[in-house]
């Protein structure tokens, strides 16, 4: 009963139960003073209620009152042995403690297996047909959520299969990734820009990714995109892995929100916020590595490759 | 016929005509719900959407058809064992169209994704507000009546219509607590595992005291009446009923096992369920034993029928209740289908159940008839919807276990056996008879429409007269 600032409340619960249960008891007693013979004839109450509504005195059945009295029994059994009173609790057991002791279960049972591949290259892990499967298994448990069960993600979700990387493809950058997430933030532009500029500037990028675009905006938007953009995704929109921003000019042509102009502009003005979570704490080094593993044979094994 | 020499029918009627039109509305929000879930292909747009008309199903077949059909029984219990009318004709007929207006603005609202982020209680402030004010309405027409009543002591359905009334008004007032800011906008009081704890108080009373004990009302007048029988045993009433609106308060917290509540309060939850089970077991045993010397009628009768096929969900589901509580078994059941299962087996096995078999009783005296106008037809709907409760529920009890047995399905590397879509995939099926149990419950309820609009254009609206109270009562 830790969750109190004041130990009264303790006192106050343990007091309520113990009177209801009491209460509960006391009630079954009370009404347990009819008593009919073998073959005798049970009355009725006397009262008649619209007509004909009447009551018999009939007592308890017998196999009732006996289910009754083991509920509270057991309710008495098992406040004693888990918590539920300020009294405390004989087992000292906790949804917590019995959390950890699951998991130090599980962590000792498993931990050999995915121990193992830890001490394996990266490269070598998506080689391992074992690996493999048990990757597959973890993606299908904590990733396909976002990025699908195909990992070829969805709009803002990035696809896993193809070669571009926002923050790397090499087995580090991956293993890094998974285990402390990335935030991903494109400023937005709208205010400083202006909606024509913001055209301009989304025209010139339509341009350097090989997309349709118009000569005249795309003109006016370099001078702009020289000089604000390219601290990010670089003077020549090849991007900047360190700050996860996207190479614009990638020949898979894969977008995380999509390369329509609209799309394009709807960035540039608003920007855009975005976040894998991390997997260390919750996954441990060993399972971030294996699911590490399986990410790289995505792109990297034969029967996955683009 | 206005006068005080008769009881009030007209609210009775007017709420009983209702109860059949709302059970078909809310049944049918629920096969297309059902059938959305599927085929997910017909969710159309934000207002034809599974999130919306879930709400809007749950509240159209617990307030709408379940109210309409508590207020309907308990204004013609608490006139007919009291010998006395309603204390206010006015009054009355304001909860009918207060109760209406409310049901009207849910239909409307929720669609519109106008809501409140409480389950069972999605409404926005504004019909909260209108609830609270039809609900003491309610509260003082018939506690007013009970207080003038002409015979001294009071009918056990009352104290269960009573203590569902009370209960209720307390419920709805605390858990709804709201900061407006909007005309159609509010956010709840609490906060966190507090806001959830409250919702689940609220919760499962709304089951214990408007799902149990109002219809443990309507119980232990109908079954007693149509059964031309006693009730079996006023010690187990006077045990089962203290015990029973005792205990239900202290069971919310079983609908949070292994969340952030703390272990106390869980605890505390799953031994109170457990005691639930006596209590609930006492208005089962009390209403079939009640048939003691009356078994016969059963196999002409299909208004028992329905009745005391009532009384078997109930118990039936009072004992499936308390087990999913222990938290090992919780573990295995909790968000998977056999909670909708367990739902349901109460939803419809018990509630629905004895409503209709309870409003069979009422038509034809409302509208001065012996009998509903085709016995045959309340026949075939005892059987459709016996055959629909089965299905629902076999199909949800089969689906809720395999998805709890696949999802802690563990790998010998210790991964998860099963993906999320896995267990999609594999209760597809039991979904598609699901929808199919839904499909013949609510086509009863169109037998039942037909049945009671035939009974009502044969007959003539009447208003009893009361009779003279018995030396001896």
């Amino acid at each position: 009963m830790n969750d109190f600032y004041s130990s009264f409340w303790g006192v106050y619960i343990t007091v309520i139960v113990i009177v209801s249960l009491i209460g509960l008891a006391f009630l079954l007693k009370s009404q347990s003073v009819v008593k009919v013979k073998k073959g005798e004839k049970v009355e009725t109450l006397g009262h008649v209620w619209d007509g004909d509504l009447q009551e018999y005195n009939n007592p308890l059945p017998g196999w009732w009152v006996g289910l009754f009295v083991l509920t509270l029994v057991f309710a008495v059994g098992y406040l004693a042995l888990y918590p539920g009173i300020a009294i405390g609790n004989l087992r000292n057991w906790s949804s917590a403690g019995q959390y950890k002791q699951e998991t130090a279960q599980a962590d000792a049972k498993y931990g050999p297996l995915y121990d193992q591949f830890l001490k394996m290259p990266i490269e070598q892990v998506a080689q391992n047909p074992q690996a493999q499967e048990i990757g597959k298994r973890l993606f299908l448990t904590y990733c396909l959520q976002c990025h699908g069960a195909d990992a070829r993600g969805a709009k803002g979700f990035p696809n896993l299969v193809h070669h571009d990387w926002m923050y790397g493809g090499t087995p580090d950058r991956i293993v890094q990734t998974i285990s402390n997430g990335r935030h991903g933030q494109m400023p937005a532009f709208g205010a400083a820009f202006g909606e024509e500029k913001v055209r301009d500037v989304a025209n010139y990028v339509l341009k350097i990714s090989g997309n349709r675009f118009d000569d005249e905006r795309a003109g006016r938007g370099e001078a702009t995109f020289k000089q604000v953009c390219a601290a990010c995704h670089g003077p020549d929109g090849h991007g900047n892995i360190d700050v996860g921003a996207p190479n614009l000019t990638h020949p898979s042509g894969v977008w995380l929100y999509g390369k329509s102009e609209t799309t394009i502009i709807e960035t540039v003005t608003n920007g855009r916020n975005n976040q894998m979570p991390a997997w260390k704490d919750f996954l441990g080094d060993a399972k971030v590595h294996v699911l590490a593993g399986y990410v790289y044979g995505l792109s990297h094994n034969a029967q996955n490759a683009q | 016929m206005e006068n005080q020499a008769t009881y009030n029918y007209k609210v009775v009627r007017q709420f009983a005509i209702m109860t059949v039109v709302w059970g078909i509305v809310g049944m049918l929000v629920g096969v297309v719900i059902a059938a959305q879930l599927a085929w997910p292909e017909l969710n159309f747009g934000p207002y034809f959407h599974f999130g919306r008309l879930r709400a809007l199903h749950t509240n159209g077949v617990i307030f709408a058809f379940g109210g309409s059909g508590l207020f309907a029984t308990s204004y013609y219990v608490v006139q007919r064992t009291c010998n006395v009318r309603l204390i206010s004709d006015k009054l009355a007929a304001f909860t009918f169209w207060g109760w209406q207006v409310v049901i009207l603005s849910v239909v409307i609202t929720y669609p519109l994704g106008i809501t409140f982020n409480k389950e069972y209680a999605e409404m926005e402030w504004p019909i909260k507000i209108l609830i609270a004010i039809v609900w003491v309405t309610y509260a003082v027409v018939f506690f007013g009546t009970i207080a003038k009543r002409k015979v001294k002591h009071i009918y056990v359905a009352n104290w269960f219509y009573g203590g569902f009334i009370l209960a209720v008004a307390l419920l709805h007032i605390v858990n709804s607590a709201f900061i407006p800011v909007s005309l159609w906008k509010s956010y709840s009081v609490y906060a966190g595992a507090v806001d959830a704890m409250v919702q689940w108080w609220y919760g499962h009373n709304a089951v214990g005291f408007f799902l149990t004990a109002g219809f443990l009302g309507m119980m232990y007048y109908f079954v007693p009446k149509q059964a031309g029988r006693p009730i079996y045993s006023y010690r187990l009433s006077v045990v089962h009923f203290w015990a029973l609106i005792f205990t239900y308060m202290w069971a919310g917290p079983h609908h949070l096992h292994y969340t952030a509540l703390p272990d106390w309060t869980q605890s505390l939850g799953m031994i109170f369920s457990l005691i639930l089970l006596a209590p609930s077991w006492g208005g089962m045993i009390n209403g079939i034993m009640t048939l003691s010397g009356a078994w016969h009628k059963l196999r002409t009768d299909p208004i028992l029928k329905f009745l005391i096929t009532a009384l078997s969900f109930y118990g039936m589901s009072t004992f499936e209740g308390p087990m999913m509580a222990i938290k090992t078994v919780n573990a295995l059941s909790h968000y998977t289908d056999w909670t909708i299962g367990h739902v349901h087996s109460g939803a419809l096995g018990w509630v629905a159940m004895i409503t209709i078999g309870s409003t069979y009783y009422l038509i034809p005296r409302l509208f001065n008839r012996e009998q509903m106008w085709s016995i045959k037809l309340i026949e075939a709907h005892f059987w459709i919807a016996t055959l629909g409760t089965v299905l629902y529920i076999a199909s949800m009890w089969i689906a809720g276990v395999t998805e709890g047995l696949m999802w802690r399905a563990v790998n010998p590397d210790g991964t998860l056996t099963y993906a999320f879509i896995d267990a999609v995939k594999a209760t597809h099926p039991y979904y598609i008879i699901r929808f199919l149990g839904g499909v013949l419950f609510l086509s009863g309820m169109v037998l039942m429409l037909y049945n009671t609009l035939r009974t009502a254009a044969s007959g003539s609206p009447v208003n009893a007269q009361i009779p003279a109270v018995p030396a001896h009562a």
